[in-house]
């Protein structure tokens, strides 16, 4: 065979050769351990923003204003579980352990996406979560399909799949009120001027500021820069915020005819790292309620084992 | 349910007095799968472990399906052009006529669960049997819950096992939660006036029939979960299906109806 | 308090009958039997399936990757365990 005369490569070039080939890695493969724990931050922190993302939209599924809407809500908030649970899933195949990401959670060393700590506060919220947070992730986690770790893109291929109808039916909300009455029009404009920055946040740091992309892109961990997908993202939306006839709230949003693609005004990166920081309007009570379910559920969880324990015991005697 | 061969009754075929009876009835039923299914979407994103989470809202989900079919057969057997929003949204307290089970909070999951339990223990052998009956729209709506009702049955006795037979501290639980419950428990199968009357008709079953399999299987059950069985009710706490409820439903209702209660009239 | 985790289960899918049970992923579960109604609730919210297999994590033995060209490799060069491997004259039919 010809590989055997080639001057050996070392484990690490192998590996990043197989990842340049396109070639999946999987759990029990040999993988650097920095590509393991970068994978686990991510995928986890992933995860845990499925799981505090089902917080504000949760809050409104009793109070949906019809029964169609509070079926697909929660629908579309059970799938969030879902698809945290897949993540989760993804993320134990390389070691971690449920148990200790939620503690890494709770104790607020691991992140989520600072998207959730910014309150819902009208039922055009679950117009605006739907079309403009969920159309973002989905930029975000389409690319990621085909992301180099198998258990990975595998998790994210079922997320996508499902998500498809999340960022419609928002859209579909958002429609339903612009098209009826006054005051659900301005409902419509007044939750997205709220949730256009921090949806724009959502991508990142500049890409000057975003030390590890460079690493991430190697491994095809990541796709494509913050910078890119969060301009791919202005332009995919501009034009269906028109359709609705609702006003983006950036007068520096303009057509650049030269790069066929928008210019739009800076961020307020001072806010972007405060809510990451902690002290985001939500952040306290989104913890807070899932440290909360954590702890009040520790008796049921416990239970559980104990009985499957004592049955097992049971049908050790009977054998 | 009566043994006579189930001629379909169309809806025209209802006399005026038969069909007001039935709007009554179904919009009874429509209000306890609305009500339970609005309780157990509480938890929603609160459960104490994420696949448990999946599991409640699975079940929420399944009883809003049957709300909305219910609501929808309702509004066409009343006919004043009232839609299943209308139903759900657009009524007082004392128009709700759910027994008083469905409303009680959540509690903590051990409540939750013998709430569950005693509901799916009616609900199950119930569906299974309203699957004969002569009304079509109804028989069609039990066709498909009672399949979903039977896996709730499973889900709620599964998990009244493990807590009765876990730990001290979920046996204690789930026998508080028993004694605050099982006194609506009785409600569930105390004909009202109009179910006695849609009984009679042969339209509905016959809630003494489903006895006997109700109390085996919680015997069974409880057996099984170690727990005690409790002395039979002789206060049981009723009122609800017809339209006396509990302090809870105010505040169900204020969340429930809010948005169609503040902006009036408008299409969501 | 430092409770155990419930423990992790590999969920196995059939998705119509006639074809294989897949994996699809995993989840906690207490038991065999929550096990096989969390994947129903978990993996089958979307008609997935019709059957479901469970195992516990901790009883699957995988192949060793390190194994993986002496395992696998001499598998490439046996051409001729395919149909394709052999001419058949074109008078020849059914085969």
């Amino acid at each position: 065979m010809e590989t055997l005369e080639k001057p050996a490569l070392t484990q690490e070039e192998q590996f990043q050769a197989r990842i340049d080939a396109d070639v999946r890695i999987e759990p029990k493969d040999w993988m650097p351990e920095a590509y393991r724990k970068t994978l686990i931050r991510q995928i986890s922190q992933h995860a845990h923003s499925e799981l505090v993302g089902m917080l504000p939209e949760g809050n409104w599924i009793t109070r949906a204003p019809s029964l169609k809407r509070k079926s697909i809500l929660l629908s579309k908030v059970q799938d969030e579980a879902g698809h945290g649970l897949y993540l989760y899933s993804a993320a134990e195949t390389l070691g971690a352990s449920r148990d200790q990401m939620l503690a890494d959670l709770h104790s607020g060393k691991a992140k989520y996406s600072s998207i959730f700590n910014y309150p819902t506060l009208s039922w055009a919220d679950m117009g605006c979560v739907g079309w403009l947070v969920d159309g973002a992730a989905i930029l975000n986690q389409v690319p990621l399909c085909r992301t180099s770790y198998g258990p990975y893109a595998r998790a994210m291929v079922r997320v996508c799949k499902e998500e498809s109808f999340h960022q419609r039916q928002g859209f579909e909300v958002m429609q339903t009120l612009c098209e009826g009455a006054p005051a659900q029009k301005e409902m419509a404009q007044e939750a997205l001027n709220r949730w256009w920055w921090p949806t724009l946040m959502m991508f990142g740091p500049k890409d000057s500021e975003s030390p590890n992309t460079e690493q991430s892109m190697k491994w095809r961990i990541k796709r494509f820069t913050n910078d890119e997908l969060r301009q791919k993202f202005v332009d995919m939306m501009v034009p269906q915020a028109e359709f609705l006839g609702l006003t983006v709230p950036d007068p520096a949003l303009k057509w650049n005819e030269e790069r066929k693609a928008y210019d739009f005004g800076e961020v307020n990166w001072e806010e972007f790292w405060q809510v990451v920081k902690g002290n985001g309007l939500c952040n306290a009570d989104r913890l807070q309620a899932r440290v909360q379910a954590h702890e009040e559920g520790a008796w049921v969880r416990e239970a559980a084992l104990a009985h499957a324990a004592k049955r097992k015991a049971r049908e050790g005697v009977g054998a | 349910m009566q043994a006579a061969p189930s001629e379909s009754t169309a809806l025209a075929t209802y006399s005026a007095e038969v069909r007001q009876l039935l709007f009554t009835y179904v919009v009874q039923l429509a209000d306890t799968s609305l009500i339970l299914g609005h309780r157990l979407s509480e938890w929603c994103g609160h459960g104490p472990i994420l696949e448990q989470d999946l599991a409640m809202a699975n079940i929420a989900l399944d009883l809003l399906g049957e709300t909305r079919s219910l609501y929808q057969y309702a509004a066409e057997l009343e006919g004043k052009g009232r839609t299943e929003d209308d139903l759900a949204y657009l009524r007082s307290a004392v128009e709700y006529r759910h027994p008083l089970l469905v409303e009680q909070p959540n509690g903590d999951f051990a409540h939750t669960i013998v709430r569950q339990f005693l509901f799916d223990n009616f609900h199950y052998p119930f569906l299974q049997q309203l699957k004969s009956s002569p009304d079509e729209r109804l028989a069609g709506i039990a066709e498909k819950a009672v399949k979903e009702a039977a896996y709730h049955l499973k889900w709620s006795s599964e998990w009244i096992i493990r807590l009765g037979d876990g730990t001290l501290e979920s046996r204690q639980r789930v026998e508080k939660a028993i004694a605050s419950l099982w006194r609506y428990a009785a409600e569930l199968t105390t004909p009202t006036a109009t179910e006695k009357a849609l009984q009679e008709a042969g339209i509905i079953p016959d809630y003494a029939a489903l006895q006997p399999a109700m109390v085996a299987h919680v015997a069974r059950v409880l057996e099984e979960a170690t727990l005690p069985t409790p002395p039979a009710t002789t206060f049981g706490l009723a009122g609800g299906k017809e339209g006396r409820h509990s302090e809870h439903l105010g505040y169900i209702l204020t969340e429930l109806q809010y948005v169609q209660r503040a902006y009036p009239g408008l299409t969501w | 308090m430092n409770q155990a985790e419930w423990p992790l289960w590999e969920v196995f899918i059939r998705n119509k009958q006639g074809l294989d049970h897949k994996h699809v992923g995993s989840l906690h579960a207490a038991d065999a039997t929550m096990a096989i109604q969390n994947a129903r609730d978990v993996y089958t919210r979307r008609l997935e399936g019709v059957s479901i297999w469970v195992v516990e994590s901790t009883h699957i033995h995988a192949s060793n990757p390190d194994d993986a060209e002496a395992f696998f490799d001499p598998a490439a060069d046996k051409v001729y365990r395919h149909p394709t491997f052999y001419d058949v004259p074109d008078s020849i039919k059914h085969m």
